[in-house]
């Protein structure tokens, strides 16, 4: 059975839940996007894009030198930092760039945390002719002046978010108020595979394109006939992962790990890991693990990697961690700081923070390959961003 | 829903009264722990006095996503001063003791629901003195067990149809709401506004047409002359975030918010 369900739901995961004001826009969204999916010119149109625009497909490039520091299994790389704007955000937002254009949306929105989304949407803006505002907590705003600038630059308005902590989950609180009271000319574009239904479905399968052609790409690109036997990802939201992880679901032999940030560590209390450590709760429209206090009350997540700085994630997975298809594990601050050093030293690729807390997990992982095996790893963005945070550590 | 469950119930009883004697309802929305608790429950026994029909007792949430910023506001006061479930509960129960009748109605966002036990709650309202159960990120076709156990305590579900509800939809909902029907008035959160939407009076009455129950209307709702415009053709209003702008303002004297209530009650009273 393919999943979400017709409600929306992995398993008691999913759903939609979501003021009424809200609810008709979803069921049309749902609708628009089952036909549109199947749409010839639809889809033309946007791998047309994705290839001339985007720059897909991203390569998949074996990393000899890495895979000699571990002296264990092949390790490939899925590049996606090479994409336009520097991260996997671009096959999401022409998606549903697209999309809000087919609909007659005059205006998207979105919500923004580390800001590589907000730019993402800003750019898909500017391709589409629509007008773009932009929701970013006071605190992320200051933390990532430069993405800010960005978006400015590509014509966005980038409104600042006062209420509750100030970072990306109030930033998300402010784009669904917006939305709620702009429904009817607005289309909302949710940056990864969270929120009501449709969108933890709609962002996997603008992301799968990740995983599909990392299936096609990785038989020639390791000379061998069989598929990897480890995909590696990191997960905040967790739309790099699905999308990595969603074409080689059926093949059991593919070991699947998804790393979550475990920030000053699991017993610090100051982490992202919320398949880990949180609990079954309710926020922004789906039910998912949440972090939360004992009164049902949201609590702060901290990682290092602004991108993985949120207190749930994706639904999806939360249904894959409960059927054990997914591993899901963790890696500390340090251990992703140790990964962005080791493929800049490496491969001469710096990697952004998320995707280094997957390479942070191959400390753990590589001991137990061997060297018949092949290791793929998501490098969902390019480390750019986070130069000035990887400086004030490593010197 | 077997109404026998339900008879006894004070929010049924009261709008069933209002139905008999063509008398419109005012539903007054505050936010547990703001200012206080005790603050809080000074409030709804002052309100109850001023001829207020409903209260809507708002236990506030970290992400209220419904909510305009005054709502915001009272709510993170309210969470920095650590304010339980166990403390609406507690409230509750020494309103009832000390004989104060209004039907009181919990609000709250579907999480901190969850947390409590989608079973457990229900009844735990019950017990405590509550009459229903408002969730506005929760729509009736989602956890269809919480409304099961909301019924079989006695709590009335009150369900919210928007301008963008489509009728077949509406119906559906009015069909599953016990007590009243909560109409939003604007496209958007919470929050005091100048005026009525253009189109407010067009879908009520339509709204109206397709079931008895009551439909009373909120969001944005915050002078005597809005009240008393949609008193005409609706069964009475809610007003929350007008209560609690004053209750913001006059930082700890009940009697400039009692004032307020009176001349918002009023325009339903003539």
């Amino acid at each position: 059975m393919t999943l979400p369900d017709r409600s929306g739901h992995f398993g008691i995961f999913g759903g939609r839940y979501v003021p009424e004001t809200l609810v008709r826009a979803l069921e049309e969204l749902v609708r628009s996007y089952q036909r549109l999916r199947r749409d010839r010119r639809f889809r033309s149109e946007l791998k047309q894009l994705l290839e001339t625009y985007a720059g897909r497909p991203t390569p998949l490039y074996e990393a000899e030198n890495l895979t000699r520091h571990f002296g264990r299994a092949r390790i490939f790389l899925k590049r996606e930092d090479l994409c336009h704007t520097g991260a996997h955000k671009i096959n999401n937002t022409l998606g549903q760039g697209l999309l809000a254009k087919r609909l007659g949306k005059t205006r998207i929105i979105a919500e923004t945390g580390a800001g590589q989304h907000g730019v993402a949407t800003a750019t898909a803006a500017r391709v589409f002719g629509l007008e773009c505002v932009i929701y970013m907590g006071e605190e992320d705003i200051r933390r990532q002046a430069l993405n800010v600038y960005k978006m400015k630059l590509l014509g966005a308005t980038v409104v600042p978010v006062h209420s509750g902590s100030r970072t990306l989950k109030d930033a998300t609180n402010e784009a669904i108020r917006d939305w709620v009271t702009h429904v009817e000319t607005t289309h909302y574009l949710l940056g990864s595979v969270v929120g009501p239904h449709p969108y933890p479905m709609m962002v996997r399968d603008f992301q799968s394109v990740i995983g599909k052609e990392t299936f096609r790409q990785f038989k020639p690109a390791s000379r061998s006939r069989s598929l990897p036997g480890y995909l590696v990802a990191c997960v905040g939201g967790g739309s790099n992962a699905i999308g990595f992880f969603y074409p080689f679901l059926k093949k059991r032999g593919v070991k699947l790990f998804g790393v979550e940030a475990a920030g000053k560590g699991l017993a610090s209390g100051r982490h992202s890991a919320s398949l880990t450590r949180g609990s079954v709760g309710i926020l922004h429209g789906m039910k998912s693990y949440l972090l939360q206090n004992r009164e049902g009350q949201v609590e702060l997540a901290h990682s290092i990697s602004a991108g993985l700085d949120y207190p749930s994630v994706g639904p999806e997975h939360a249904f894959l961690k409960e059927s054990g298809r997914v591993r899901y594990v963790t890696v500390t601050d340090r251990e992703a700081l140790w990964g962005f050093r080791l493929l800049t030293e490496t491969e001469g690729i710096m990697p952004a923070l998320e995707p280094a807390h997957a390479l942070g997990f191959l400390k753990h992982l590589m001991p137990k390959t061997r060297t018949r095996e092949s290791v793929v790893v998501c490098i969902s963005g390019r480390g750019d961003k986070d130069i000035d945070v990887v400086k004030k550590f490593i010197r | 829903m077997s109404s026998k469950n339900l008879s006894a119930n004070r929010l049924v009883q009261r709008i069933e009264e209002a139905r008999k004697s063509r008398r419109k309802l005012f539903c007054a929305f505050l936010t547990l722990g703001f200012p206080s608790v005790p603050a809080t429950e000074k409030l709804i026994e002052g309100f109850a006095a001023r001829g207020v029909d409903v209260i809507e007792l708002g236990f506030p949430f970290s992400d209220p996503m419904a909510d305009g910023p005054t709502i915001q506001f009272s709510s993170e006061a309210a969470l920095r001063r650590g304010v339980r479930l166990q403390d609406a509960f507690r409230i509750v129960r020494n309103l009832r003791k000390k004989g104060v009748q209004i039907p009181i109605v919990l609000f709250s966002y579907l999480n901190p629901v969850y947390h409590a036990g989608i079973e457990r709650l229900p009844r735990q309202l019950k017990e405590a003195g509550f009459d229903g159960l408002i969730i506005p990120d929760c729509p009736p076709e989602e956890d269809p067990k919480l409304w099961q156990a909301c019924e079989r305590a006695g709590i009335a579900p009150v369900f919210f149809v928007a301008p963008t509800t489509r009728p077949e939809r509406a119906r559906k909902i009015f069909a599953r709401s016990r007590g009243f029907l909560y109409y939003v008035s604007v496209r958007g959160v919470t929050g005091a506004r100048h005026g009525l939407p253009h189109d407010l009076k067009k879908n009520l009455r339509s709204l109206i047409r397709t079931s008895r129950k009551p439909v009373l209307v909120g969001f944005g709702v915050s002078t005597p002359d809005q009240v008393r415009q949609i008193s005409r053709f609706g069964a009475g209003v809610i007003v929350g975030s007008a209560l609690v702008n004053q209750i913001r303002r006059s930082s700890g004297g009940l009697a400039p918010v009692f004032r307020l209530v009176e001349s918002l009650v009023r325009p339903l009273r003539k």
